[in-house]
Formats: structure tokens, sequence, C-alpha cells
């Protein structure tokens, strides 16, 4: 059994892998991938795929096939969410509410195609588990309170599947109403998505967020999703089939 | 010569329909929006609680203009001013790609509205139903004692913090 944490992407990046026969070279082999993964779409670096092609040095279709495949999902997302997911922003492009859940499952398909089948990736609350915990029980993962962040205030018993947390308390959301940009979003604190894996529940997570308090509305009419939205009274709404994910 | 020119004949029911259809175009890409993810139909959810209190909009999405909503954005007009058939719409840019709506009219109302033609090419054939609402619950939130493997919460830090603190860090070293 391993367990290993680091920062990247501007996050702590968590990996837990049950399995008896993990090596720190599977690790290692994941958190790799993760870094070439930042290599080629941070906005922070100036070397980037994503900063050469917003500052027109290269043209989408010269772009890598992953970033081509970013893109591609990036515009199915918006088109699926009548547009509440965009990423131009002030004219540039910023894949971040989709490329985290896409790498994130990437990393965990990697593990499985190594055969592992308990285990784990967490890239900064965008969660991709499977099988059971060293317990032998669901994976329980907490909500975090997003006015104490260090208690929890719901528990999720999961299994193969993805949890994505969007909110609006942290700074530099990358997150906007396209429809409203001076929307501050302020109602909705946090809303958590349950989907058949994370790249799913990210993609979703960050486009209903944008919706305002209609975003739960969206997750509860989505087949195959749930959600756990906090407002800024500290009230929570529930899909109305989360129940089986309780603990 | 007459000074009036012969002005052409205006057609009620052409006009009729082509607002109908026009004003169907965008909802039900609306509809099919919803509908574009992987597999599956777009079903309403049938409560498990009919008691169930709901404290939702009746819209799904919050827009400027006004056009997206699950009711029908157009009013039934009385009378068979629609003749029974099946009518296809112009083209239309619906800003995130071209929609083609097909009507049918049975009994003189609208019974039937398909999107030809959607970029991914999916026919749709929705019948709304006005009664299905989702059944939301509502709870305040209460700190868990319970022991947790891991926790999800929005991004605790952004990269350009990071950056700035390992920047920080760098010039504390030198």
């Amino acid at each position: 059994m391993l367990h290993q944490t680091r920062i990247m992407m501007g996050m702590p990046i968590t990996v837990d892998i049950i399995d008896k026969w993990a090596t720190v070279q599977d690790l290692g082999a994941v958190f790799d991938y993760l870094d070439r993964v930042d290599q080629k779409f941070s906005l922070f670096k100036d070397t980037s795929e994503i900063s050469r092609i917003n500052r027109g040095e290269l043209g989408l279709s010269s772009a890598s096939h992953d970033m081509q495949t970013v893109l591609l999902l990036s515009q199915k997302t918006r088109m699926e969410t009548d547009g509440y997911f965009e990423i131009v922003h002030n004219g540039e492009l910023d894949p971040t509410g989709v490329v985290k859940g896409w790498a994130v499952y990437n990393a965990a398909i990697l593990l499985r195609e190594q055969g592992f089948e308990n285990f784990y990736v967490d890239a900064g609350g965008d969660i991709q588990a499977y099988g059971k915990n060293a317990q032998g029980q669901l994976w329980q993962v907490g909500i975090r309170n997003p006015f104490n962040l260090q208690q929890v205030v719901k528990v999720l018993a999961i299994s193969d599947c993805g949890v994505a947390t969007s909110g609006s308390y942290v700074r530099g959301s990358h997150i906007y109403n396209p429809y409203d940009p001076a929307d501050s979003l302020a109602d909705v604190i946090s809303l958590t998505v349950i989907g058949p894996n994370i790249l799913e529940a990210d993609r979703f997570a960050t486009a209903a967020f944008a919706m305002g308090r209609d975003g739960i509305t969206f997750i509860e009419w989505l087949e195959g999703f749930e959600g756990y939205m906090i407002d800024r009274s500290g009230i929570a709404t529930l899909t109305s089939g989360l129940g089986r994910y309780l603990a | 010569m007459s000074k009036f020119a012969h002005k052409p004949r205006f057609d009620l029911g052409l006009f009729l329909k082509k607002t109908a259809v026009s004003g169907f175009v965008v909802f039900s890409f609306i509809l099919y929006v919803l509908d574009q993810r992987l597999g599956g139909s777009w079903q309403a959810r049938q409560s498990p609680n009919p008691g169930a209190q709901s404290n939702v909009s009746s819209k799904v999405f919050a827009r400027p203009t006004p056009q997206a909503s699950i009711q029908p954005t157009i009013t039934p007009v009385p009378g068979r001013l629609y003749k029974d058939g099946t009518y296809t719409g112009l083209k239309e840019d619906a800003l995130y790609g071209l929609v083609q709506v097909q009507v049918t009219i049975q009994s003189g109302r609208m019974a039937n509205v398909q999107a030809l033609d959607y970029p991914q090419d999916r026919r749709t054939s929705r019948w709304i139903n006005s009664q299905a609402i989702p059944w939301l619950t509502s709870e305040a939130i209460q700190a868990q004692s319970a022991r947790v493997d891991m926790i999800s919460g929005a991004t605790l830090t952004s990269q350009a913090f990071i950056e700035s603190l390992q920047t920080a860090l760098d010039s504390a070293r030198s």
C-alpha cells in the first residue's frame, strides 16, 4: 500500500494505492504524467503549449493531440451546457475547467492498465476512486465546509466514480457566468458533483457552478449525476438520487 | 397608371408557421443541447416522494435573453390555424451551430418537434413532460466527525499563489 502527496499544478495531488503490489515507480509514473500535463496546459508557464497558442505562436491545427482532445472536449461541454461551460476568458483560452478532470481520469486509467483495482487519485479535491479503501469499505469522501476549511459537512461513500467540487471561496477562480461576467456567483459557494468518472464530474461541475442556483437543477436533470450545493447561508441542496452515495 | 403599387397578399398561415418554427428552433435546440451527453435519452425524473418539497425555479438556465425554458415558449393558438402535416423550417444559426426543425401538426396542434441537421447529427424527438419537476431537498450543513479517506472541496490555492510563494521562498533563500 502506497500513498504520496505532491504539490503540482498549483494544488496538492495525492495518489493512494491499496493493492499490495504497488511500487514507488508506479506512483512516480502517475506524477510524471501529471507533470507533463502541467507543462502543456499551465497558463502560468510561458513555455507551455497553451501559452504559446494564446500568444499566437502555435496554431490550433498544429496543436498536440492532447491539446486538440481537450479543446474538443471543451467545445462538447459548451454545447451540452448551453454555453455555461466556456473556456474563452479575456480573449484567451483557459481550459482549466476540464483539464484537471481529464488529467486525473487519464492518470487513473494508467493505474488501471497496470492492473490496480483499489486506489484513488485526488487533485485538489477532484477525485477518481476505484475499489475499496484500506478498511475494505467504499472510499469515504468528505465534502469540505466552505465556511470552516478544517471541517467536513457531508460524507460520501463511493467507488468506481468521480467527485468534483467547484467553489467560489478561493482566490483566482477561473469560473464565471459567460452570460453575465459581472455576476459574482455569490449565492452558490460550493457545488459537489458525483459522476461516472472524474472527467464527467469535473466538466459538469464547472458548468453547473457558472449557472448559479440553477446549477443543482441542471445536475438533477442530468442522468447519472448527483450533486450537493452549498449556498452562502450554509444551506445545502441535494439532488434526489444523492442518497445512494451517503455513508 | 395607379400611384399605388400592388402589394403582395400577406399570407397569415405561412407567417404563423414560420414564426412558430423559428421559435421552436431555439426551444428545441435548448432541449437538444440538454440531451447531448453520453448515450441516454432525456427523461424527466419521476418523483419518489410526491410530497417532497421542491424549492427550485421552473427554468433550467438563467439567461439575459428570454428563451430557454422547460415550458413551451409558444402560446397554443386555439382552433385549427395549423394544418396537419409535417413541416421543416429553415436552417437557423442557433449560436452554437446550425439547427433545422421539423414540426408535426396533429389535430391543429403542435404534436412533435424534431431537430434535424444538428452538428453531431443525432435526431431527437421529444415529448415535453411538463408535469415532471426535479425533487431537490435542502438541509442546513453540519460538521461531521466521521473519519474520511479524502476531502473534496474547491481548490485551496490558485496556481498564481503557489508560483508567487515559490519565488518568495527563492529570494528568501538567496
